[in-house]
């Protein structure tokens, strides 16, 4: 009854073969974005701002890139975290060093650099893979970290190691440092997530994301139909690299302000987008989305419900956190093993048989 | 998400705005810097109840702590920022250099004062270029001199060697350069023996030491790595009077793991230690028996447990200062500002309070927002299970200190568009 397709004529190709075939998909889409552009903006304010909406959307992209290489591409991943240090470290270098250019260039630049470098680490998945591929990449998280510690050309010889990022504005607005609206921080995310997810909605639907399941599903089989891996896995690499290096650049200059690569950027981001992945749901654009969502709103909600309605000491409700979302984790995982992205469509599937279900 | 709505606003509508004093305690309970933020906060938050319980609070405002979970993680030390400056928050005490690092630019822009006593970022002692940032009464670059001119006091420092063991973090890394020009100064040869967080696995390090025998190990360490530092240190028998951690490395949980073994370890200090004064009485009447004091109330007299007591009091003393200079009572961050830079802690302060010879008198003035630097060394002693003063508060290096100062500074002004100068 709410989302079905009868009555919904496609008489082109194009249409046929659009992102949301099914009408009420598509307004329910254009609806979401409406609100995020031209409602959110106008009632956030600092604490939405930086607790709950550009972790969220920055996690979003990380959650993206790794769901195209782990999810599409079936390269299981560690590396997360030092990949968006190579962002984030990217994009200080580029911001200090050519501070008159715009930031809306130095991101996406701040992108194809850990690109390269994620290609460059991703050379060894062309031999190993599985547990193998994850231990190589959980090599990269470690030579990262250790290699933004160690060499002080990537910290500008800051005394403490640490990186800060300085002001800089898009067409005049402040989108860094500490004088940034809370409106101008959330939107600058919203643009990059908008367009991460489209790119990575539409290279998954084409030959390239083709490409990327054959080789997760079989590999010799891909070979032997025609696809050929080195490509195949060095683009998923790549892109994904990109998508990653993005949120790390985000990630510092606009959520952060200030960085420092052992802890913003250590083994537990890895882990923490890879939860993001499996939970949202492998395969998923919108898994990257639900999965962000889940692992960066819920422990800001308990935290809330814990300590500010039922007023328990902050050390019992961190404490409970960790419980509950842990809990819920791996009751996820028993009963979903697909992801919220699969409840979802199981949802939808259900949706379009009702009141009639069978 | 509408649920999140709903708590957020509940708890917007449930906090009167302006009404208290409202002294926001981004703590940490849970995590591997538990065993160090846990006396502090208990500290930091007992002197308030006392402060209300005894005198109505502060000027006859009443005083409120907002308390808030970081885990010594930056991420979420933003999160509490953000949740709790809203509320009137005077002035933020974070006990992270991490979270103090996030929020310098932060409370510079909302025009919050931070207070990192001890910690944080040590240039912003030039209170020209970090207006909104206090670091009195003393910080990491004074840490480091009085660690060295206490080996020098026990004999020659020339040609010796220093181990600096710290966490691979900002807050380890600030004494090295110190350490550096130090060394330049008077001719020890210096050795940097990075730990990375969290700490809990030193073996490689003290392999090292006992490789190259230093003569002294300096630590830079906090949290589980102070433990597992003193244990290992004792496995390799290193002596521990020639061991000397800064005040973050020396609570009596540090040592304690350790056992005998840590006796004679020693740890610089900013604020006498013990429960031996006439403040005890009163916390212990008001506070602990009234069933009022925060976490398992089994902290006092701890030296980290004075530590967030001496920070509370510091707190309150600039709030007093705020209130006296401005003549109101209910008092705004810019005033409660105003207040710390005018702070003066005179000895017949201290003893009004209750705490008489408990720190080193000193004055905050608008070129200086890092008191003298001056500090102590204490020693463990393992049998009676207590700390004792072995030396009295002794001045740093400033002719090292103060070029650094003004130099990081400066770099930190030109960085971020600052023109230096008093308001």
């Amino acid at each position: 009854m709410f989302y079905r397709e009868a009555g919904d004529f496609n008489t082109s190709y194009p249409e046929d073969s659009q992102t949301f075939p099914i009408k009420f998909d598509r307004y329910r889409y254009y609806v979401v974005l409406a609100v995020a552009f031209l409602v959110i903006p106008f009632i956030i304010n600092d604490y939405w701002a930086n607790a709950v909406f550009v972790p969220f959307l920055i996690y979003a992209i990380a959650a993206i890139g790794l769901n195209i290489l782990t999810g599409y591409c079936g390269q299981v991943s560690l590396g997360t975290g030092g990949f968006m240090a190579v962002g984030a470290y990217a994009v200080y270098k580029l911001m200090t060093s050519f501070p008159e250019v715009s930031m809306l260039i130095h991101v996406p630049l701040a992108g194809l650099i850990t690109a390269g470098v994620v290609t460059v680490f991703g050379l060894p998945s062309l031999r190993i893979k599985g547990f193998y591929l994850a231990v190589a990449t959980l090599a990269a998280q470690f030579f990262l970290v250790w290699l933004f510690n160690k060499v002080p050309w990537f910290y500008n010889y800051s005394a403490s190691g640490q990186i800060s990022s300085p002001e800089r504005d898009v067409f005049g607005i402040i989108i860094t440092g500490p004088n940034t609206e809370a409106w101008a921080k959330y939107v600058i995310c919203l643009i990059f997530v908008t367009l991460a997810a489209v790119i990575a909605r539409n290279l998954t639907r084409g030959s390239v994301g083709r490409k990327w399941m054959a080789i997760r599903d079989m590999d010799i089989a891909a070979e032997i139909i025609g696809v050929n891996p080195m490509m195949a896995k060095l683009t998923a690499f790549a892109v994904s690299g990109f998508f990653i290096g993005i949120a790390g650049a985000l990630f510092f200059s606009v959520y952060l302000g200030a960085a420092e690569v052992g802890e913003s950027f250590g083994i537990d981001k890895s882990f923490l987008v890879l939860f993001m992945v499996i939970i949202g749901g492998l395969g998923s654009i919108f898994g990257s989305f639900a999965g962000a969502a889940f692992m960066v709103l819920l422990p800001v909600l308990l935290k809330n419900v814990f300590v500010g309605f039922l007023g328990w000491p902050t050390d019992l409700a961190a404490h409970l956190q960790f419980i509950v979302a842990g809990g819920l984790i791996i009751v996820f995982l028993i009963m979903e093993p697909h992801g919220l992205a699969q409840l979802w469509r199981l949802a939808k599937e259900k949706l379009r048989l009702w009141p009639f279900p069978h | 998400m509408k649920f999140t709505t709903l708590a957020v606003a509940a708890i917007m509508a449930a906090s009167p705005v302006m009404a208290d004093l409202v002294f926001p305690s981004l703590s940490y309970r849970t995590g591997p810097y538990a065993a160090n933020g846990i006396p502090f906060a208990d500290g930091y938050e007992d002197y308030f109840t006392l402060l209300n319980e005894r005198d109505g609070g502060i000027g006859g405002v009443p005083t409120k702590v907002i308390e808030c979970e970081t885990g010594y993680n930056t991420e979420k030390g933003v999160e509490c920022y953000e949740a709790t400056k809203a509320e009137g928050a005077l002035v933020y005490q974070p006990l992270s250099t991490g979270i103090t690092y996030q929020l310098i630019p932060k409370v510079t822009a909302d025009g919050i004062p931070l207070h990192t006593m001890g910690y944080g970022r040590t240039s912003a002692k030039n209170g020209k270029v970090f207006s909104n940032v206090f670091n009195y009464p003393a910080n990491y670059w004074d840490g480091a001199s009085h660690a060295v001119n206490h080996i020098m006091s026990q004999g020659d420092i020339k040609g010796k060697k220093i181990a600096l063991v710290y966490h691979n973090s900002a807050y380890g890394k600030e004494p090295i350069r110190t350490l550096e020009e130090l060394s330049k100064k008077h001719g020890f040869e210096l050795t940097l023996i990075p730990v990375d967080h969290p700490g809990q696995e030193q073996k490689s390090q003290w392999l090292q030491i006992r490789r190259e025998k230093p003569d002294n190990v300096i630590m830079y360490g906090w949290g589980v790595m102070n433990q597992v530092a003193i244990q290992e240190a004792a496995n390799i028998r290193f002596p521990m009077e020639n061991f000397i951690g800064i005040w973050w490395s020396g609570s009596e949980n540090d040592v304690l793991p350790a056992g005998d073994k840590a006796n004679g370890y020693k740890a610089l200090t900013f604020h006498n230690l013990g429960d031996d004064y006439p403040l005890y009485d009163d916390l212990r009447k008001y506070v602990v028996d009234a069933g009022k004091a925060a976490g398992a109330g089994d902290q006092l007299g701890t030296a980290l447990y004075n530590r967030g007591m001496y920070a509370a009091m510091l707190a309150a003393e600039a709030a007093k200062t705020a209130q006296e200079l401005s003549g109101q009572k209910e008092l705004t961050p810019a005033l409660m500002r105003d207040g710390m830079e005018a702070l003066e802690i005179t000895e017949e302060k201290m003893a009004a309070i209750g705490l008489p010879n408990f720190g080193p008198t000193f004055k905050v003035s608008c070129e200086n927002h890092g008191g003298d630097g001056l500090g102590a060394v204490a020693q463990w002693d393992a049998t009676a299970g207590e700390w004792s003063l072995i030396t009295g508060y002794e001045g740093s290096d400033q002719d090292v200190i103060q070029g650094l100062v003004d130099e990081d500074s400066a770099a930190f002004a030109a960085e971020s568009n600052i023109d230096e100068g008093c308001k």
